[in-house]
Formats: C-alpha cells, sequence, structure tokens
C-alpha cells in the first residue's frame, strides 16, 4: 500500500515531538513547545482522519467485508524458521476508529493544556511526555503483532507512570504514578504468560495468523490447543484468561482498578487524555483485537463478561459517595469500561448475534467524546475554584457558563438521555446483553440508573446547590492575575480551554448518529443498526427516574442525601470507603508478602548470597594479608628465596624429572 | 707431598678462612680487611696457576682499588670503631642451612660429572698471547667486548657522580673538602 | 679422593667461596658488608673460569677474557654501589639495610 508512509506518520510525529521537547524543550522551546507539540499533532490527526476516511470508504471494503490491512512489516527476531518477532502496522476497523479517537482527543487535549497549563515551569516536558503517550497509543493500535502491542502496552503504562507523576514534589502523586505502574505491570505479568501460550500453541506472534490458525476448526494448532490442560481448564482458556488479566489490569477492572482513582492526581488534561479516553480502553482494544480467538472458549467469554458487570455495578455504587469531582469521573469511566467490557463478552460473532462487539465499540468511540468532555469540564472547573471537593462548588452556572452547557451535554449524554450520544451506543449494549444474557442485563440496567443519579448529583453539587462556602470562595482572590486577562468571560478558561470543550458537546451531540454497525462489526459485514423505540423505554425512564432522584437531592441545598446516607449506614460508609479494597491489598502486600515470603528471601539473599560474595572477598583479602610478606621490601629476603626457588628447581630437573 | 700441593693447601686454607672472618666479623673495618686477605688469595690461586697476568690484574683492580674504595667508603658513611650488632639466630641458621644444602648438591653434580679435557695444543697465557687476541678483530676476537666495557666503565663513572652528587648547588670540590674534615 | 690438587679441589673453593659469600649477603645487615660479600661471589666465579681455561681449554684464552671483564665490570659495580651508598646515607643517615625497605606493601 502506498499510504504505508502516512500511516507510519501518524505515530511518528508525536513521537519525533517527545524527542525534540524531550531533549531541548526545556532549555530552547520552553514557551513554543505547546504550539510545537499542537502542530505535530494536528497533522497527525489529519493523517488519521484521512487514514480512517480512505480505509472505510475506499479500500478497505472487499466485497462487502471490511478487511485487515498489513500496511507494512519487516522482521525483527527471527527464532526458527517460521516464527518470528515482527514489526508492523495493521489497518482493520476497530483501529481506523481508534486512530481517529486517539489522535483527536489528544489533539484537544494538547490545545487545553495550552491554557490549562500556562505558566508551568515544565511546560515543555509536560508535552514531550504527552507526545510521548499519543505515540505509545498510536503505535499499540497500529500494531501487527501481539509482542509489538505488548511492548506499547508498556510504552503507555511508562507514559501514564510519567504524566500521573508530573507534579513530582507531591508525594500523594509520587504514591499515586508508583500505584499505577505497579499494579499495570503485575497485570502485565498475565499477560506476558498469556501471549507466550498463545503464540506457543498458535506458532506465531502475528494477530492475522494467530487468529487464523486458533479460530479454524480443522487447524491442529487450535486442536492442542484445547487438548491440552492444566488443572482441567484448556490451555487455550489459560491463555485467553491471562490476557484478559493483562487487560483488566489496564482497563481498570476489579480487582485490579485500583490503581484508577489515585491517578487522578495527574494534571486533568491528562486525566482526560489517558484515563477516560484512551489508555483504559486499550484492554477493551485488546479484547476486540483477539475476539475471534476469545470466541473460542466460553469460559474465557464469561469471565470478560461477568468481570465486566460487576466492576461497572461495583464503581456505580462507590461514586454515588465520593465527593471528590475527579474520583467520581474515576469511577464512572471504570463503570463505562465495565460496559463497554461485558458487552464484548455477551458477544457472539456474525449478523445479529455479533451486536455486543460492535455495540462495545461504538460505545467506546462515544464515551471517549463524553467522557473527555467532563474531565476537560472539571478541569475548567477545578481551574476556576482551585479545588477538587464538590464541598466547595456550588452555583458555578453562573460564573462558567460555556463550561456548564457542555458539561450538562455530557451528563445527559453519559446518562443516556437521547438524542445525545451516549444514548445511542447504551441501548446497542443493553440490547446486545437482553439477547444473550439476562443476568447481565438486570444489573447493567441498575448500573444504567445509577450512572444517571450520580454523574446529576455531581453535575447539580457543581453547578447549582448554593451551599454557603462557596460564594465566599469566589470573592478570595485567586492565585492568577486578575479576570481580564482571561478572554471572554472573566474566570473562566479562555479560547484555548473553550474550544475543546465545544467541540466535544457538539461530539457529543451527533456522534450517536453515525452509523457504526456500518463500519465495525465481527466479521467486517455492515450490520444494520438494531434501534428498537420500545426496549428503550424502559433504560430511559430508569435514567430519568436517576436524574429526577438527584434533582431532589442535590438541586438545592438540604440534607435528604444525609439523611438517606445515615440509614444506609453500614453499606454507605463501605461504599464512601471503596469497599476497603485499598486495604485489603495492602494487608496481603505487607503481612503476608512482605512478612512471609519477602522476609525469608531477603534473609536469604542478605545472609547466603551476600555472605558467598563477602566470604570470597573477605577470603581473597584475608590470603593476602598473609602473602603481601613476600613484598617485604627486604632485598636479602628476596635474595634467600631467589636462591631457594634455584635449588628446587635444580633438584626437581636433576632428580625427578630426568 | 711436592711444594705446588703444599702452597695449593694453605692457599686454600689462607682464602677460604678469610671468606668467613669477613662475613662474619663485627667490626667492619676488620671485615674489610679479611675481605682483602682472601683476594690476596685469590691472586696466590691465579700465581700458583700460571696465570700471571690475571693475577695482577686481580691484585691491581680488586685489592688495590675496590678494597680500598670499600674502606674508604667505610669511613664516609660511619664510625670504622663501632660494633656491628648482633645478628638473629634464626635468620643465620636458616641461610646457613640453605647454602650449606645448595653446596652439598652442587658439590655432588661437580663430582659426579666427568670433566673431559680437550687434547689440543697449550697455549702460553702471556700477555703477548692475551693482547693479540683481545684487540683481534677476526673471529674469536674480542675487540668489541673491549670498546664495550669501556663505554660501560665511562657510564659508571658519569653515574657514580651523578647518584653522588649532592642535590643543593654546592660544588663537589666543597663536598670532598668538607669531609675530609672529618 | 686425590690429595693432587686439580680441577675438582679448585672448584670446591671456588663454590666454597661462592656460598660463603651467598651467606654474607643473606646475613650481614650493613650494606657495605653486603657488597664484600657480593665481591667474593664475583671473585669466585673469576676463579671458576680461570681453572676451566686451565684444566680443560688451554688451547683457548676465554676463560682469560672473561675473567678479565668480569674484573672489570665489578669494579665499576662496586664504584656505582658505593655512590648509591653514599647517596643512601645522606638521606637516611644509617647504611642498616633494614631501613631501605620502603618499597614493599
Amino acid at each position: 500500500m502506498s499510504n504505508a508512509v502516512e500511516i507510519a506518520l501518524i505515530p511518528l510525529l508525536p513521537l519525533a515531538a517527545f524527542i525534540v521537547l524531550g531533549l531541548f524543550g526545556r532549555k530552547h522551546f520552553n514557551q513554543s513547545a505547546g504550539i510545537i507539540a499542537t502542530t505535530l499533532l494536528t497533522t497527525s490527526a489529519g493523517l488519521a482522519f484521512y487514514t480512517a476516511y480512505q480505509y472505510f470508504f475506499q479500500y478497505g471494503k472487499v466485497a462487502g467485508v471490511y478487511q485487515k490491512v498489513i500496511v507494512f512489516k519487516y522482521t525483527w527476531l527471527q527464532f526458527s524458521e517460521g516464527f518470528s518477532i515482527d514489526m508492523g502496522a495493521m489497518i482493520d476497523p476497530i483501529t481506523a476508529m481508534m486512530l481517529v479517537v486517539v489522535t483527536l482527543i489528544s489533539l484537544l487535549v494538547h490545545i487545553y493544556s495550552l491554557a490549562y497549563l500556562k505558566g508551568e515551569k515544565r511546560f515543555a516536558t509536560y508535552y514531550a511526555f504527552l507526545g510521548l503517550f499519543t505515540f505509545s497509543m498510536l503505535g499499540l493500535v497500529l500494531s501487527s503483532n501481539i509482542f509489538q502491542l505488548y511492548i506499547f502496552w508498556e510504552l503507555v503504562g511508562v507514559s501514564s507512570f510519567l504524566l500521573i507523576g508530573f507534579y513530582y514534589d507531591k508525594p500523594s502523586a509520587v504514591a499515586a504514578c508508583k500505584k499505577a505502574f505497579i499494579v499495570t505491570r503485575f497485570a502485565d505479568l498475565g499477560f506476558l504468560i498469556g501471549i507466550l501460550i498463545l503464540s506457543f500453541y498458535a506458532g506465531t506472534f502475528n494477530f492475522s495468523e494467530l487468529i487464523e490458525r486458533l479460530t479454524s476448526y480443522e487447524s491442529s494448532n487450535l486442536l492442542t490447543a484445547i487438548n491440552a490442560s492444566f488443572v482441567g481448564i484448556s490451555a487455550l482458556t489459560w491463555g485467553l484468561v491471562l490476557v484478559f488479566i493483562g487487560g483488566a489490569g489496564k482497563s481498570a477492572m476489579f480487582p485490579l482498578h485500583i490503581w484508577l482513582p489515585d491517578a487522578m492526581e495527574g494534571p486533568t488534561p491528562v486525566s482526560a487524555l489517558i484515563h477516560a479516553a484512551t489508555m483504559v480502553v486499550a484492554g477493551v482494544f485488546l479484547v476486540a483485537r483477539l475476539f475471534p480467538v476469545f470466541q473460542m472458549s466460553p469460559p474465557a467469554m464469561d469471565i470478560v463478561a461477568y468481570t465486566g458487570i460487576f466492576s461497572a455495578l461495583f464503581a456505580a455504587i462507590i461514586a454515588c459517595t465520593q465527593t471528590d469531582i475527579k474520583r467520581v469521573l474515576a469511577y464512572s469511566t471504570m463503570s463505562q469500561i465495565g460496559f463497554m467490557m461485558f458487552a464484548l463478552g455477551v458477544s457472539k460473532t456474525g449478523g445479529e448475534a455479533g451486536l455486543g462487539f460492535t455495540a462495545s465499540m461504538f460505545h467506546l468511540f462515544t464515551h471517549a467524546m463524553f467522557k473527555a468532555l467532563l474531565f476537560l469540564g472539571a478541569g475548567a472547573v477545578i481551574h476556576y475554584v482551585h479545588s477538587n471537593d464538590m464541598k466547595d462548588m456550588g452555583g458555578l452556572r453562573k460564573y462558567l457558563p460555556i463550561t456548564h452547557i457542555t458539561f450538562l451535554i455530557a451528563c445527559l449524554a453519559i446518562s443516556g438521555i437521547p438524542p445525545f450520544a451516549g444514548f445511542f451506543s447504551k441501548e446497542e449494549i443493553l440490547l446486545a446483553a437482553y439477547q444473550q444474557n439476562h443476568l447481565v442485563f438486570y444489573a447493567a440496567l441498575i448500573t444504567s440508573g445509577l450512572t444517571a443519579f450520580y454523574m446529576f448529583r455531581l453535575y447539580f453539587s457543581i453547578f447549582w446547590n448554593t451551599a454557603p462556602s462557596p460564594l465566599e470562595n469566589l470573592s478570595k482572590p485567586f492565585g492568577r492575575t486578575g479576570g481580564e486577562a482571561h478572554g471572554d468571560h472573566p474566570g473562566e478558561g479562555g479560547f484555548a480551554m473553550m474550544m475543546p470543550l465545544v467541540l466535544l458537546a457538539i461530539a457529543s451531540c451527533i456522534a450517536g448518529f453515525i452509523p457504526f454497525g456500518n463500519f465495525v462489526t465481527t466479521d467486517g459485514k455492515a450490520l444494520a443498526s438494531q434501534m428498537h423505540l420500545s426496549f428503550s423505554i424502559a433504560p430511559v425512564a430508569l435514567a430519568v427516574t436517576g436524574i429526577l432522584i438527584a434533582v431532589l437531592f442535590y438541586k438545592t441545598n438540604n440534607n435528604k442525601a444525609d439523611k438517606l446516607a445515615a440509614s444506609l449506614n453500614g453499606f454507605y460508609k463501605a461504599a464512601y470507603r471503596k469497599f476497603y479494597i485499598d486495604e485489603m491489598y495492602l494487608f496481603i502486600t505487607n503481612n503476608i508478602l512482605f512478612g512471609i515470603i519477602g522476609k525469608w528471601a531477603a534473609w536469604f539473599d542478605k545472609n547466603v548470597v551476600d555472605g558467598l560474595v563477602n566470604a570470597t572477598a573477605n577470603g581473597t583479602g584475608e590470603l593476602s594479608e598473609k602473602i603481601k610478606t613476600f613484598q617485604s621490601g627486604k632485598v636479602q629476603q628476596y635474595a634467600i628465596f631467589f636462591l631457594v626457588g634455584v635449588i628446587g628447581l635444580a633438584v626437581l630437573f636433576i632428580y625427578i624429572w630426568k | 707431598m711436592s711444594g705446588s700441593t703444599i702452597v695449593f693447601y694453605l692457599l686454600a686454607i689462607l682464602t677460604l678462612v678469610s671468606a668467613v672472618l669477613a662475613v662474619s666479623s663485627r667490626q667492619i673495618f676488620r671485615a674489610a680487611i679479611y675481605l682483602l686477605f682472601s683476594l690476596i688469595g685469590i691472586a696466590g690461586f691465579y700465581f700458583w696457576m700460571q696465570y700471571d697476568f690475571i693475577a695482577a690484574v686481580q691484585i691491581i683492580v680488586y685489592v688495590g682499588g675496590i678494597t680500598v674504595l670499600i674502606i674508604f667508603s667505610i669511613f664516609l658513611t660511619q664510625n670504622a670503631g663501632e660494633l656491628l650488632p648482633q645478628q638473629k639466630i634464626g635468620k643465620q641458621v636458616f641461610a646457613a642451612a640453605a647454602v650449606f644444602c645448595s653446596f652439598a648438591l652442587v658439590m655432588l653434580q661437580v663430582y659426579k660429572n666427568n670433566f673431559i679435557a680437550t687434547t689440543e695444543q697449550a697455549i702460553e697465557p702471556n700477555i703477548k698471547a692475551i693482547g693479540e687476541r683481545m684487540l683481534a678483530t677476526t673471529a674469536g676476537g674480542y675487540a668489541l667486548p673491549f670498546e664495550v666495557v669501556s663505554i660501560l666503565l665511562l657510564a659508571a663513572l658519569v653515574g657514580c657522580i651523578v647518584i653522588a652528587i649532592r642535590s643543593t648547588t654546592t660544588q663537589p670540590l666543597t663536598t670532598v673538602q668538607e669531609q675530609d674534615k672529618i | 679422593m686425590l690429595l693432587l690438587p686439580g680441577l675438582y679441589h679448585l672448584l670446591f673453593i671456588s663454590t666454597a667461596l661462592f656460598f660463603i659469600g651467598m651467606f654474607g649477603f643473606f646475613t650481614r645487615k650493613n650494606l657495605i658488608t653486603m657488597l664484600m660479600s657480593v665481591e667474593l661471589i664475583l671473585n669466585s666465579v673469576n676463579l671458576n673460569f680461570i681453572a676451566f681455561n686451565k684444566y680443560l681449554w688451554p688451547n683457548r684464552l676465554d676463560g682469560v677474557f672473561f675473567t678479565i671483564f668480569v674484573i672489570a665490570i665489578a669494579a665499576a659495580e662496586a664504584a656505582v654501589a658505593i655512590a648509591i651508598i653514599i647517596n643512601l646515607y645522606r638521606s637516611h643517615q644509617s647504611i642498616d639495610v633494614a631501613q631501605t625497605e620502603e618499597m614493599k606493601y
């Protein structure tokens, strides 16, 4: 394909931004770093849109089926004949969609950060890290080879680490970035073992061949993989479950979700980019990429589905109690990703049964739009109020009008109110769940009701509820210079901050009308939109009920919410403390891992291994202490040894070796 | 028992006894004199073997030159009347043992060996023959080593002066005069 | 064992001188007495050369020449050694060999 260069440029331009700004940014480009990075990324986004357009409308479709197109490939490590790790790029419908999503959100975050982080001392470093992240994410979606995907997976983890810990002089940020990296790295151990199992049985690392060999019933690879078993579970299922564990870590599924709320310590545009729209969906992307192989193992699909729905419900419950607005949004993200995950989990292949897959990808697309919008809006609010806590806010709709309207649109979208984007994608997910698995469906229904409730709780607490303290906050002088310096509305962000919000709001309105089924399906063939109006009544009604309850509790200042919380006492407290999962992890690591295993391992290392090395060194030292007297500086001693040596040699040669 | 034999044994006793006393005497000046006698004994051996030239060279250079040099240096560096400190017994015993064993080994090998003398016509080792051979440039001539040794002597001369010269700016003459006053 | 003095007797004397010189070198503490022991060793070697020349190779003069050269070089060496001893005496105020042990571990 002649467009290999264009496709290669898409990730390489952000990489160039990383290298240039990383090496020279501090000294030379600190002021203009934002402009440079944004320009490079605009080009990249343009190329991504163009590539997607070309793929979807020009060459991707062959005989009505979207093909996987290998754009370029070269052999990197050859292990044996026919088994090698190649590097290359592959385009298929989900890749093209992800290219668009990642570059668009990254571009908007770049523009937003121009104003949000203005005056930041490490401006160039920030943009360098953003460039690194965008490069890694784009590389991840373009990978044609599971090992290459793993490489980029780790790179994404590293970028996330760097960006969460951007304010490295805050101990909480440092702890958060370490936690994120360690949890995802721990999950990646499972991912690696899964990769090795799957590629061992398939005999290849390339996606196209791996999927082909492990999905056709005649292939010997598949039969070997199914028949080989370990503690009663087939090797194929093991491989897939382990790969899913890696995806669950990155996508913050229960129980590997603990890092996501803490990751909100990073700057808010980072949260918008990484922890809402792009990195956390990498796990969903992975399952979608290996979807045909997952189909071969119903237990693995069940695990995916149940993990997804449990995470969704779990996160929704916790989000109802949190007061830090970014944490509410973080749990909301976890919940929505749970939706995407279980949609994949209940899906089958082909035609209407494959609705779950399409719905999941559609929700990924629309969720990116409105979740990024929510985070950027929250960023604008935080920028204005200088606090993350809901209690410090209230009645801000007078002061931040644009933010208010866009935030409202996003909340409506996420609650699934027509005609906004979230309605369409959520409906498809719920329909797929209803068709395949009723338990999941009812749980999902409850979760979407809760989603509407807590999102509007958030909305009203920020923009309506006039609690006593916030007004006093507004009269205090803010850290920045006076309001006139900020463009249209004093206090609100300015063009660079408002433009992305408006763009994303427009996207949230119209994205729902894209006929996604024409583009992204399980088998590449077009799937007609499955909109059944009668089916939609129940979810929408539930959402509206949730909104009304939120209005009741939070629109004006009252204590109804507190009374409800008091009546649910134990459960409320548990939900507020995130069901004590963090405490459980700390207990296990401190007492079991460190106390029982770690202590003995450390003792062994310090005393036996180090002791051996030290003993060697000490022994050598003492031996040399004894021997060094030979070099005494006494000439006569040298002479006498010389004589004795010569006589010894003479005796040797005369009498012994004739 | 001819006179030659008696002379030989007398010379042997002189040489060996003087050598032993030279290495074990506690007064340094006496040690130097015993060395002198030992060297004279060696010269006597050369005379006994009828190698007159070498005997003369031995007396002139060794006895007249080196021994005097040693005596001068004894004067220059310390009080000649002092007793040298007593050696550690252990060191002496060990050295004596090593030396005695080595001596025994070498003598054993020497006595076992059968020395075969050549049957050719003997040359008289007089000065004429030595001189002709030393300055001969034909094969078997010693002109080259002769020149090399003379250069070596020059180097030694220069080296001695360089080593022994005082590092301050005083003239060597002053040094000698100062030390002459001692 | 022949009583008539011959090569073996001379070799005995020269070997004895050699090892007496060695003993003196190992045992003496004064640098000048060590130098005297070295002179004994060199003399024993000269005696050896002349003895072999007389009894084994009377048709040649190689032993004589070796001896001449050894005497010349021994003289040069003794001179240099004395110069060094004088230099050492200046810096250490003593010519005890125990004072010269600085190049050690």
